[in-house]
């Protein structure tokens, strides 16, 4: 199942319905099998081709588009949200790899857990909470990974300003 | 080494069935390695812990690290311990966070490569060419040929190099400290090839989207050679060293074993899957640059031990100057990198002579170049197992989302399984036999 890139350019407006697997619309950006999915479908969809064979887990991480308004190359049937969890999965028998893309709402950024069916997932979504907010149903272990255990906020996200340390010259009086 | 000992080469991917995979998960989600406790907990609790009513005997907690000397820079463990035997652990990571993901969001395309270089700094080469590549797929650009083949060169030497400080740090964990100064001083030869090519030893910024930055000098062909006789030759002298000496092999075989299945569950890559006898190689699998075009061997084990882990990254720095060879034979003539306007910046001559060409740099080296909207996700093989990079474009200048997928980060999920039920001397040697880099870990 390799795609073979094509020379039309990416999300050119296809007519008529878009392409689904397993009742996820798929897209091939650049030859890359994408697929979208929400969080009401989002475990049944990873489960569903784990039985396809695409048994490794390889990534997952948050996107956040808030403010963005690029075009984000999804099907015209597939609601845009705030939030993106992007999973890629990996067929290492046939070679071939596929990338979900589940759109996850800003007022309520809750998606199920990838836990039970791929256990290589509890530190990436322990990442994309921490980093993100975005909230992993039954996860066994929803604690922060890589800040203090005690830090507000989701530093990750576009609203969240990153923040600037003064830069402090040697020979310049502290009296600003 | 006897012939069962040495590690198989080109394997077929093994045939696995659907039901020892759900069996592995079972056994991954059953709660019986994996210790799930707060930090604050952790500290609070550390010390004797009486049998509780759940039915947990008596047992110690224990934190190692973050300041260990094998723990390999900052990583902390969270231990339960049963007189001398680990029962339950708890990788706890992130005293090196530095938010360099954010961090990639205020860069210009131009200069990602600085800011991926500094995180898995082991093999910065890389994290160059995960992010060059993923931008190149968006720009929709061709790198010419022979930067194909310098960024072949260039990361294969840093395979070697990597092996060689991993090489360097396991003889250090386990004991043999003799080989933490080999391991140094041939690594040390090979950076000082780095310096040469890319005017630093490590953090290098060589690999750039649409090249490389400068052509190989004058006489790097040379440089190569000597590498090619010096770093064989201390091989052989390690091999003899290590390899067949009975301490070495008490502390080594046996110990950490994971099974391909568990592998596969827990997204490990890299020599921890391929030395449960798995071949599974990205530069095979799914070939990038010019991996089609030379002959090398995928090296897998057999046992899933702390052994074969080593023998894989002793193996591999073979199969890696089989390559680097192979780059000298066929190294083409032509551009380093693209000669595309939009990316490229004038050369250093024309700036003197050209008001145009001044400007051009500027705008590049100030503004950037936009590219394309899109989001892509491109893994390469590092020496730690699947790096991958993700980058959502917005069409501007800098990345909207950049996000590295850091191999020692997914195999440090290993480490609980593998330790459980495993002396505390012997988690030094499994912790070293996953070569976690925390600069990548943490990001």
């Amino acid at each position: 199942m390799t795609d073979t890139p094509t020379d039309q350019p990416e999300a050119a407006p296809a007519p008529g319905p878009t392409e689904q697997l397993h009742g996820a619309y798929v897209t091939r950006p650049r030859g890359e099998l994408v697929l979208h999915t929400v969080p009401a479908e989002y475990l049944g969809l990873v489960e569903q081709l784990r039985t396809d064979g695409y048994w490794l887990c390889v990534d997952l991480c948050a996107v956040d588009y808030l403010g963005s308004s690029a075009d984000r190359g999804l099907p015209a049937e597939v609601e845009p949200q705030r939030f993106e969890v992007v999973v890629n999965l990996l067929d290492p028998a046939s070679r071939s790899r596929v990338r979900l893309r589940c759109q996850v709402p800003g007022d309520e950024p809750v998606v199920p857990s990838l836990f039970a069916v791929h256990p290589g997932t509890e530190a990436p979504e322990r990442e994309a909470f921490d980093l993100f907010g975005v909230v992993f149903e039954g996860h066994p272990d929803p604690t922060r990974i890589l800040l203090p255990e005690d830090w507000e906020g989701h530093p990750l996200r576009r609203d969240a300003d990153p923040g600037r340390i003064p830069v402090q010259f040697k020979a310049a009086s502290n009296s600003r | 080494m006897t012939a069962t000992d040495t590690p198989r080469t080109d394997a077929p991917a093994p045939v696995l069935d659907l039901g020892a995979l759900d069996a592995a998960r079972a056994r991954l989600t059953s709660d019986q390695a994996v210790l799930r406790m707060s930090e604050h907990d952790a500290e609070q609790l550390s010390g004797y812990q009486g049998p509780t009513e759940e039915g947990l005997a008596d047992r110690m907690i224990m934190n190692m690290g973050p300041v260990h000397p094998s723990t390999h820079g900052v990583l902390r463990l969270v231990l339960e311990m049963d007189g001398e035997t680990v029962l339950r652990s708890k990788p706890v990571m992130g005293y090196l966070h530095t938010g360099m993901e954010k961090q990639a969001e205020q860069l210009s395309y131009l200069q990602g490569p600085t800011n991926v270089t500094r995180m898995d700094y082991a093999s910065p080469l890389f994290n160059e060419l995960a992010f060059s590549l993923a931008t190149e797929t968006l720009l929709g650009i061709e790198v010419p040929e022979r930067a194909q083949w310098i960024r072949m060169l260039m990361t294969e030497l840093n395979r070697i190099s990597s092996h060689l400080l991993f090489m360097a740090t396991n003889g250090m964990d386990i004991g043999a400290v003799g080989m933490m100064l080999y391991g140094w001083r041939e690594r040390e030869e090979v950076l000082r090839f780095f310096e040469m090519v890319t005017g630093l030893r490590m953090n290098h910024n060589y690999i750039r989207p649409g090249g490389v930055a400068a052509d190989l000098p004058d006489g790097w062909r040379d440089e190569v050679r000597s590498l090619l006789e010096v770093i064989p030759e201390r091989l052989e002298e390690w091999d003899t060293l290590l390899t067949g000496q009975p301490i070495w092999r008490e502390r080594l075989q046996g110990v950490g074993v994971i099974t391909t299945e568990e592998a596969l569950s827990l997204g490990a890559t890299g020599p921890i899957l391929r030395s449960t006898g798995m071949a599974w190689d990205l530069r095979r699998d799914q070939p990038y640059l010019r991996y089609d075009d030379v002959e090398f061997d995928v090296v897998v084990g057999t046992y899933g031990d702390c052994f074969d882990r080593y023998a894989i990254r002793l193996a591999e720095m073979y199969e890696s100057m089989k390559i680097v060879r192979q780059c000298l034979d066929k190294m083409p003539a032509g551009d380093y990198r693209v000669q595309d306007k939009k990316v490229t910046p004038p050369p250093r001559a024309r700036i003197d002579e050209s008001m145009e060409a001044l400007i051009h740099h500027f705008k590049i080296f100030t503004e950037g170049y936009k590219v394309p909207e899109g989001e892509v996700y491109v893994a390469v093989e590092s020496p730690r197992g699947e790096l991958g990079c993700y980058i959502v474009s917005d069409g501007t200048s800098k990345p909207m989302r950049m996000h590295v997928r850091a191999p020692s980060f997914v195999n440090l999920q290993t480490l609980p399984h593998m330790m459980r039920d495993s002396f505390l001397a012997d988690t030094v040697a499994i912790i070293s036999s996953v070569d976690p880099i925390m600069g990548e870990v943490d990001r």
